[in-house]
């Protein structure tokens, strides 16, 4: 079975991001990259296929040289290739991501198409949707559960409470939720083979952006707040805040 | 391409989403401020009922596709079918709710007709004649302002965050066919388990009660349902108790779940980490209890207390139950 999953590279969630100074992005040196967490069960989802059914599992990522860091991480994990389609003036708009996906994709045939069903970077939820359509390939996104048989997989997702169930014949794009699986942890072994380990590079057409980031701030800052010890009468104050100044009853 | 604005005004159990009647509301402003017209459209089994109130938030024209192979049917006939009618009205503006079906349409729409899309908005104007929106990005540690460069432009909106006006359009009601919109069969629904009814929608809440580790067991989540009851609120969650499988994921409040912004927000037991505040720093009202005066949660809280939540909440219980008495 040819597994593929899409992956990228994010700040890492916990870290503090300062923004640029041209104020359209956040300054890389503020922060550490780490493997966007919904990739993590995508790859994670990958392997357990591949250990199931066989196969090899194949990591793609887009983006200047320095994201090839992200593959090698994923190599850690136990994938067995890794693929850069190397854009080096990457803007993170998904209309071109998934474009640059697809044309490669296109060429290469899967069985399985992964991605995470966001990134924790723009969080725009996008490129691995686009992905399916631009290859007409049928997709089930944020799914927490998948069954594989030969030609075709059950998946299962939550949508506002309700639990659905899909069947998709293959080949089939899924995009992965939380509660999908438990990722792995990399093993120390897979990572120092991982430093060796060839990424197949490969330059991709420059396509114009749909979207651009033309500003970012900080958000607004809430104002101080009125925090008190517990007291007798702490809950009738906050109730008489919330009903005065808020006005929230 | 034409000038009007389109928007999908998502139902479910033949009942609007609220962001539907937010997304009219605002598709109504842009087009009086473009005099151009607004295009609804309504897809569903058993709704045609619904369209007559479109009229009242805007809408000029109104798209009724009634059909009862819509009923639990995978999004790609939804996207089908609107692609289709996006196309014959050559908008230039097409809004949808950031639901998940919004989120499942927007980008495979977008994909479609090469338009631009921008998801999960918290606002959009015309600048220069181009729609520009705000997004949250980086984990709400920062909000980017972006432009949409290519039209149609496509985007998502939050719930909760633009209001809802209402103002009466010429309000015309087409009934449409579903077309070539037949199911896709390499995608077909097995199963729908329906959420239990009455459960409230955290997303669409005015005030959400939301607990953590501090609740200490999942029969303690009582004490906040009771509140949440009384005021008409949803219970939220923190990761932690929905990892425990105290809550449904359905419930999470976070970078890994929902992001909400009601009225109020009242955080029992929540310490308050980067990917919680993810979540709901953009609540208008923030009332934390917690009994670690060093928690997080208290820096962007604008009303706590210090204090022990097994005394606190039932107090407040109490004393809400006066007010409302």
């Amino acid at each position: 079975m040819k597994i593929v999953v899409c992956v990228k590279d994010v700040p890492d969630t916990e870290s503090n991001i300062r923004i640029a100074s041209d104020g359209k992005g956040i300054d890389p040196e503020s922060v550490t990259t780490v493997l966007n967490p919904y990739d993590e069960f995508a790859v994670e989802e990958a392997l357990r296929t591949k250990e199931v059914k066989g196969g090899d599992v194949t990591a793609i990522t887009v983006g200047p040289k320095s994201s090839e860091k992200v593959l090698r991480a994923c190599f850690g994990l136990g994938v067995d290739n890794g693929i850069l389609l190397k854009y080096e003036n990457f803007t993170n708009d998904p209309f071109v991501t998934a474009s640059v996906l697809a044309s490669y994709l296109k060429n290469n045939p899967f069985d399985i198409l992964l991605f995470g069903k966001k990134g924790a970077d723009l969080n725009n939820g996008q490129t691995g949707l686009m992905v399916a359509e631009m290859l007409g390939t049928p997709s089930v996104s944020s799914i927490i559960k998948l069954e594989i048989s030969d030609s075709s997989a059950v998946c299962h997702r939550e949508a506002e409470g309700n639990q659905e169930t899909y069947e998709v014949s293959l080949p089939a794009v899924f995009t992965a939720e939380k509660g999908l699986n438990e990722p792995r942890y990399p093993s120390l072994k897979l990572k120092m083979q991982a430093k060796k380990k060839e990424i197949q590079e490969i330059e991709a057409e420059e396509i114009s952006p749909k979207t651009n980031i033309v500003s970012m701030e900080y958000p607004p800052k809430r104002p101080e707040g009125k925090v008190f010890e517990d007291s007798p009468d702490a809950v009738n104050k906050l109730v008489e805040m919330l009903h005065n100044e808020a006005k929230v009853f | 391409m034409g000038n009007s604005l389109f928007v999908f005004a998502e139902q479910k159990e033949g009942k609007f989403k609220k962001v539907a009647y937010e997304a009219l509301s605002l598709a109504r402003n842009l087009a009086d401020e473009l005099g151009s017209e607004v295009e609804a459209s309504i897809i569903g089994n058993q709704v045609r009922s619904l369209a007559e109130e479109l009229k009242d938030y805007g809408a000029d024209r109104i798209n009724v596709v009634d059909d009862p192979s819509l009923k639990n049917c995978p999004p790609d006939l939804y996207k089908n079918i609107l692609a289709q009618q996006i196309k014959e009205s050559e908008s230039r503006i097409v809004l949808l709710g950031s639901t998940a079906l919004g989120a499942d349409l927007a980008p495979k729409i977008g994909a479609e007709l090469g338009a631009s899309v921008a998801t999960d908005c918290i606002s959009a104007e015309l600048q220069e004649n181009r729609l520009t929106v705000l997004r949250s990005v980086y984990v709400s540690k920062a909000i980017a302002r972006v432009s949409l460069e290519n039209e149609p432009a496509i985007l998502t909106l939050r719930t909760n965050v633009l209001p809802i006006n209402k103002k009466e359009g010429k309000g015309e009601i087409i009934k449409k066919e579903p077309g070539d919109g037949l199911p896709d069969p390499k995608v077909v629904m097995k199963e729908i388990i329906k959420s239990s009814q009455g459960k409230k929608d955290i997303e669409e809440a005015d005030i959400i009660v939301a607990g953590g580790r501090g609740l200490k067991s999942q029969e303690n989540f009582a004490l906040l349902e009771e509140l949440a009851s009384l005021m008409g609120a949803a219970v939220g969650a923190s990761r932690s108790v929905v990892d425990a499988g105290w809550r449904s994921h359905d419930d999470q409040v976070g970078q890994t779940g929902k992001t909400v912004s009601p009225n109020l927000y009242i955080v029992c037991g929540i310490s308050g980490s980067i990917q919680h505040l993810a979540g709901m720093s953009s609540s208008k009202y923030i009332v934390a209890i917690n009994k670690d005066p060093d928690a997080p949660i208290f820096k962007i809280a604008d009303y706590g207390i210090v204090g022990d939540l097994f005394e606190v909440v039932p107090r407040l219980t109490e004393e809400v139950k006066k007010i409302i008495a």
